[in-house]
């Protein structure tokens, strides 16, 4: 497939804001329960605007993908089947929740819940928190499964799919919140560090198994079973176009064999060992701010190569009837 | 329930793109809007095309053969580009599964496209919508045209009327009958689309002359002598004259 960019910016941007809004309500949480110093609404409220900005920049970059961008609002109305439809209902309800979220701790608004005697002192906040918590994972889940329901590009056609998308979402996230925490001098630093370790190492593995999936992926069509001629020796002549096609330009990345190798070993060195070992250095050298912004950047920059090479490695079934690209 | 669908015959395709140029002709100048074409007479054309024959040699120097492969959407009973579309711009007719696009509702996302194991999609890239094959819904009810006029314009053009168009949910139709008795076979069915358009596979004519055909076993011509033989009953050789 060829790699669109503003799907690439859509889903890396949305899956960090998502990530940095389960960072921000899992200390809320954590410092309720821990009994550690309560951080003030600011902190809530200017992470959620972050969160928020970051949303925003993958909403903005996915209307980039449209042909006509005017009639987005009409991509809502086909929940029942399409999970692109339901995509576009969940993520702007979790910018709302979001944004309620933000919102009260922005006021201070945090009347308490008697009845949920199920969350320790929880108060308005936290029930936000939890309705933003299910949006999110189902904003994860429907990002994963527009790839994963194409059962006929079998290397997304596969429950990692979504659990990659959900596991590098956090991961990013909680790589931003640790940043964040760091800028705001939280005691919540060593918290978000620690967990945005954990969470790409467990990234590391789940991409790892879709790589060797992926690796060892017999594809079920070849050109007999496209063109019902059964022969083993079989060259295209002619693809019925000159100058190219949707269907050429669409379905292949266009680059070397070289450069798609580089960009595979790119990711993998930037999203998984270099921010392991930055933030690995930042729990024991807090003060410095540097090694868990690069953490950050150069894992996202790592994210960006993942995403290109997770639409490049898929081969179209259709690109079959195209063998002389 | 009626299914309208293409039926092409591989074993009579030339090749010659009179359905690419006639289906171009007839859908870029509908009320559906133009279909692009660029730099048509310059180095690098490209554009939307309903229809595209493609061309594959099957075998090795010098045993080889030219498979014409003319290639539009299948409009499948099972069409996995309609669900996936966020807008509801594609749907199949309920009265004659056709596999359409509203244009007007269309948001270009491209989604159908990727959906779409055969590649029939192909996104019009001045109009930023999805196009793709109508089976000429235009054409095939117009109670303007003459009734035999009534199908598809690739269907109309073909020299060798290698393209056969009917409804082949009806046993008796043209298209049901060259698919069940030429062995009319659907493309890629490992992904269980059901293609509506079927292919008819090549088939040779083969005239086959076993020796003893040309040379008879027991040519009493060249043999002199009675045949050896047991029995006592006259032969064929015995009462005919050569």
């Amino acid at each position: 497939m060829h790699p669109p960019f503003s799907v690439i910016f859509l889903t890396t941007l949305i899956g960090a804001g998502q990530g940095l809004f389960l960072a921000l309500f899992a200390a809320q949480c954590y410092t309720r329960l821990e009994n550690i110093p309560q951080q003030t609404g600011a902190f809530y409220a200017y992470g959620s605007i972050l969160a928020l900005t970051l949303l925003t920049g993958g909403l903005i970059a996915s209307f980039f993908h449209l042909g006509h961008p005017e009639r987005a609002w009409r991509s809502a109305t086909q929940w029942r089947t399409s999970w692109l439809s339901r995509e576009v209902i969940v993520l702007p309800l979790f910018m709302l929740m979001v944004f309620i979220y933000g919102t009260l701790h922005f006021f201070g608004i945090n009347p308490p819940i008697h009845a949920t005697v199920a969350i320790p002192k929880g108060g308005l906040t936290i029930i936000v928190g939890v309705i933003g918590i299910i949006t999110c994972f189902a904003l994860f889940i429907c990002t994963g499964m527009i790839y994963a329901c194409l059962k006929f590009l079998q290397e997304w056609h596969t429950p990692l799919t979504p659990i990659n998308y959900t596991l590098f979402g956090i991961a990013s996230g909680f790589s931003l919140a640790a940043v964040y925490t760091h800028v705001q001098q939280s005691p919540l630093l060593g918290f978000m560090t620690l967990w945005a370790i954990i969470f790409t190492v467990f990234a590391f593995f789940t991409r790892g198994a879709s790589l060797i999936r992926n690796y060892r992926l017999k594809h079920k069509s070849n050109l007999t079973t496209a063109i019902g001629v059964r022969h083993n020796q079989i060259q295209q002549k002619a693809q019925g176009a000159m100058g190219g096609s949707f269907n050429t330009r669409e379905f292949f990345h266009g680059k070397t064999a070289m450069f798609f190798k580089s960009v595979k070993w790119i990711f993998l060195v930037l999203v998984f060992p270099v921010p392991i070992a930055l933030l690995s250095l930042g729990l024991t050298n807090q003060h410095m701010l540097i090694l868990f912004v690069l953490a950050f950047v150069l894992q996202y920059l790592g994210l960006i190569a993942e995403r290109w090479f997770f639409f490049a490695q898929a081969k179209h079934p259709q690109n079959l009837y195209y063998q002389t690209i | 329930m009626t299914q309208l669908a293409l039926v092409i015959d591989l074993n009579v395709c030339v090749g010659c793109h009179a359905c690419v140029t006639s289906c171009k002709q007839w859908n870029t100048s509908g009320s559906a809007g133009t279909m692009c074409d660029d730099n048509p007479y310059a180095a690098e054309p490209t554009g939307t095309f309903f229809n595209r024959v493609q061309t594959f040699e099957v075998g090795t120097f010098p045993d080889t053969e030219t498979v014409h492969f003319p290639k539009s959407c299948l409009h499948c009973e099972d069409p996995p580009c309609v669900p996936v579309c966020p807008t509801g711009a594609s749907y199949k007719r309920k009265e004659d599964g056709i596999v359409l696009v509203d244009y007007d509702k269309c948001i270009g996302c491209g989604y159908c496209s990727w959906a779409c194991p055969y590649g029939a999609r192909e996104l019009d890239e001045h109009e930023k919508v999805m196009k793709k094959c109508t089976l000429c819904v235009d054409r095939i009810y117009d109670k303007d045209l003459p009734e035999q006029e009534r199908k598809p314009a690739c269907v109309m053009s073909c020299p060798t009327s290698a393209r056969l168009f009917g409804d082949v949910h009806d046993p008796d139709s043209e298209v049901s009958v060259a698919i069940r008795e030429k062995g009319g076979y659907a493309l890629m069915p490992e992904w269980g689309t059901l293609p509506a358009n079927h292919y008819l596979p090549r088939q040779k004519t083969k005239l086959h002359i076993h020796d003893d055909k040309l040379t008879r076993v027991d040519n009493p011509l060249k043999k002199e002598g009675r045949l050896s033989t047991d029995e006592d009953g006259p032969f064929l050789e015995d009462v005919t004259t050569w």
